[in-house]
């Protein structure tokens, strides 16, 4: 596919081509804005970010090392946890303390690391779970078909549409317990998209899927940028990163240190430090420094310094 | 042994008082197990709430029975409030823990001699249903299940009849998914479950539209009061579960089973969890109050040790019987339930009789309690066997997230 045939994806990425690279920057259209966050377990700072902003109509990928504190800041976000102190605005509205599902109805829908298919409903009543607004979920109209049977046909059909180009139509009658981990990657997908978000939030959509199934998941992942949506997600595979974000957000310790287009944040210091350690190239033992040594100033000078040791 | 009279008690127990109650008692208790995943363990509380608001209401404030009814059921809802409210954003295992303890509590106080005057302490409460028997439109006198007994046909010749052929048309259905009018397509249906081998299911199912067509063949009959209560009570059994069977095929069910499924996958699409849990912690609660107040009115007697804890276990054990969430599960599991004490009972007193068990290794009053044993050994043995129960569904069961 050429830049031409995703203008959604041009657009994003000519917005945050001359945006500083530093952490905490401001975007041209920010769809979330988020500031001082703090969340602690204890001792343990789990998150405390100062400053992020999300563009909208981009794929922003949020990455760090194991514990540096995603999915808790995801949690946060979706009213999944509270934070300690903080606020963050979501299209211009407040939300810091707003109850889980008030936040999926304004229209920011997450999905969870560890798949959450409803494994004794069917694949298509999963799918119309995610309808909002739905007349029959009051108890005393549920009582009374006529009242939403319309909406729900309306509902089925959307659902069935979605569960076409996400390829489960085949299942839609099956028990969603009997899916393969990859295909309950995509019905949680799928079924993010029929409450009808604006931002949507996936927490590492491609753990434990396999290569191909990678590769039609990315390819969803942008359809969604290209139908106006905005794209968080949490990734720890590089090459997706690379494959599909506009702009990556590294945490680390809680914190957020760097910011940048996924091309520039391979390259930064702070990144690869938090990756590897800060001296991860620094030598652990003598015989190690001495290799080392030997490489940067050939044998002939490790030779002539060993000798001076021993005399 | 007498096996006429064997089979006699073991079908006027599974039309009886308690197989009434007990099924109000388990529906309530489907709705919220079986379709929310609500560990409720105090059922036995919203029992003795609905018998207690009504007889409270009645003897010591004198007003119409009526009234009293309408105070059973606001004191149900009241009650599920204050279990749910400080419950039911915790772990389901919290809500368990609350809820024997608060069903305890009630019985407590129920019966507490501070309360005395009021509640009768633990004598109880009597005179309070002259009303409900003074509307009784039997005329004295003893009454069979049928009229066939008597030569003619009568109005519950047409209701066994209609049931029988309920139960016929579900096991065709089940036989042959999607050929009869009106039927859907079923999960089940789509992974293959419909067969051509008649299965337990649509065994227990014939069986019982047999007993029901047989019940007009055997001389069990009831008095007139007790005839009045129960066709008032398999009406309130009939009508609640067209209410959980309409609810539960709507979207305010399929939010419920998804909070059984996944609690945060409901909240991450928008549901309100707390509300629904709530609405279906009343609603059931409501049911099992109606169980409570057909309980007392058929006795015409509230006794508070009547409530204690085993009522809570005997209707989960009718409902897992049956197989949880599903309609008929809670009925015919409470019908098989008290047939099977019924059979078990009647069956040992009758080998001591005939000789067959001598009185060295069985008195008379350890009959009843053996004949839970043996119940419960079938029980431990439908677990093993048959956990989803007689209507269940074994892949369903197979999929739960908490096995």
């Amino acid at each position: 596919m050429s830049v031409a045939d995703r203008p959604r994806h041009a657009s994003a990425v000519a917005a945050l081509a001359d945006i500083a690279r530093e952490p905490g920057v401001a975007k041209p259209d920010p769809i979330l804005v988020v500031d001082g966050v703090h969340r602690r377990f204890g001792g343990l700072t789990a998150v405390d970010v100062d400053h992020l902003e999300v563009q909208r109509g981009s794929i922003t990928a949020l990455i760090g090392p194991n514990g540096a504190g995603k999915t808790t800041f995801f949690n946060l976000l979706t009213g999944f946890d509270r934070p300690d102190s903080g606020s963050w605005t979501y299209n211009g509205e407040r939300m810091g303390g707003t109850a889980a599902h008030k936040v999926a109805r304004a229209g920011m829908v997450r999905t969870f690391q560890l798949t959450k298919s409803l494994a004794r409903l069917s694949v298509l009543e999963n799918m119309k779970l995610g309808a909002t607004g739905q007349r029959g979920e009051s108890f005393a109209r549920a009582l009374l078909p006529p009242l939403w049977r319309g909406q729900e046909r309306g509902i089925e059909a959307r659902a069935i549409e979605l569960l076409a180009r996400f390829k489960l139509d085949t299942k839609r009658d099956d028990f969603a317990g009997t899916l393969s981990g990859g295909q309950r990657k995509l019905l949680e997908m799928a079924r993010a998209l029929m409450v009808e978000p604006e931002l949507v939030m996936l927490d590492e959509p491609m753990a434990g899927v396999n290569p191909a199934l990678t590769q039609s998941l990315l390819g969803h992942v942008k359809g969604l940028r290209e139908e106006g949506m905005t794209v968080v997600f949490v990734e720890h595979d590089m090459d997706v990163v690379y494959d599909i974000s506009d702009w990556v957000v590294v945490m680390a310790e809680g914190r957020i240190i760097a910011e940048g287009p996924p091309a520039a944040i391979g390259a930064n210091q702070e990144v690869i430090d938090a990756y590897l350690g800060a001296h991860h190239d620094a030598p652990l033992t003598f015989e190690e420094e001495e290799a080392q040594l030997a490489d940067a100033f050939g044998a002939e000078a490790a030779d002539a310094d060993r000798e001076e040791r021993t005399t | 042994m007498d096996w006429g009279a064997i089979i006699e008690n073991g079908l006027r127990a599974a039309f009886g008082l308690e197989a009434a109650y007990f099924a109000l008692a388990a529906i309530g208790l489907n709705v919220h197990f079986g379709y929310t995943g609500l560990l409720n363990f105090g059922q036995a509380g919203f029992l003795a709430i609905g018998a207690y608001g009504m007889g409270i209401s009645v003897t010591h404030f004198g007003t119409s029975l009526w009234v009293g009814i309408l105070v059973s059921i606001l004191a149900a809802v009241v009650f599920a409030l204050l279990l749910g409210l400080p419950t039911l954003r915790l772990r389901a295992d919290y809500l368990a823990i609350v809820t024997i303890a608060s069903a305890e509590i009630v019985r407590l106080v129920f019966r507490s001699a501070r309360f005395q005057p009021v509640t009768g302490g633990s004598a109880g409460l009597q005179n309070f249903a002259g009303e409900f028997y003074r509307i009784n439109p039997y005329s004295p006198g003893r009454y069979r299940l049928e009229a066939i007994y008597n030569g003619a046909l009568g109005p519950f010749d047409v209701v066994r009849g209609l049931l029988a052929l309920a139960l016929l048309w579900i096991v065709v259905d089940r036989l042959a998914p999607g050929r009869l009018p009106g039927s859907r397509r079923s999960p089940q249906a789509a992974a293959g479950e419909g067969r051509e081998v008649i299965g337990v299911r649509e065994m227990v199912l014939l069986v019982i539209a047999a007993l029901i067509l047989v019940a007009g063949l055997t001389p069990v009959s009831f008095t007139q009061n007790r005839m009045w209560i129960l066709t008032v009570g398999w009406g309130l059994v009939v009508i609640t579960s067209l209410l959980v069977f309409l609810l539960m095929r709507s979207p305010w069910g399929r939010v419920l089973k998804s909070i059984r499924e996944d609690e945060d996958a409901a909240r991450s699409l928008g549901k309100n969890v707390v509300s629904y849990k709530m609405q279906s912690l009343i609603f059931g609660g409501v049911i099992g109050s109606l169980g409570g107040l057909v309980f007392v009115i058929g006795n015409q007697s509230i006794q508070p040790d009547n409530f204690g804890t085993p009522i809570t276990f005997f209707a989960y054990a009718a409902l897992i019987l049956g197989g949880t969430a599903r309609v008929f599960g809670p009925i015919v599991g409470s019908m098989i339930f008290w047939a099977l004490l019924s059979v078990a009972e009647n069956g040992l007193q009758q080998a001591r009789g005939a000789g067959y068990i001598s009185n060295d290794l069985l008195t008379a009053t350890q009959v009843g309690q053996l004949r839970f044993m043996l119940v419960g050994a079938g029980l431990m043995a439908l677990m093993i066997f048959r956990p989803q129960g007689i209507f269940g569904n074994r892949r369903e069961i197979d999929l739960s997230v908490r096995r």
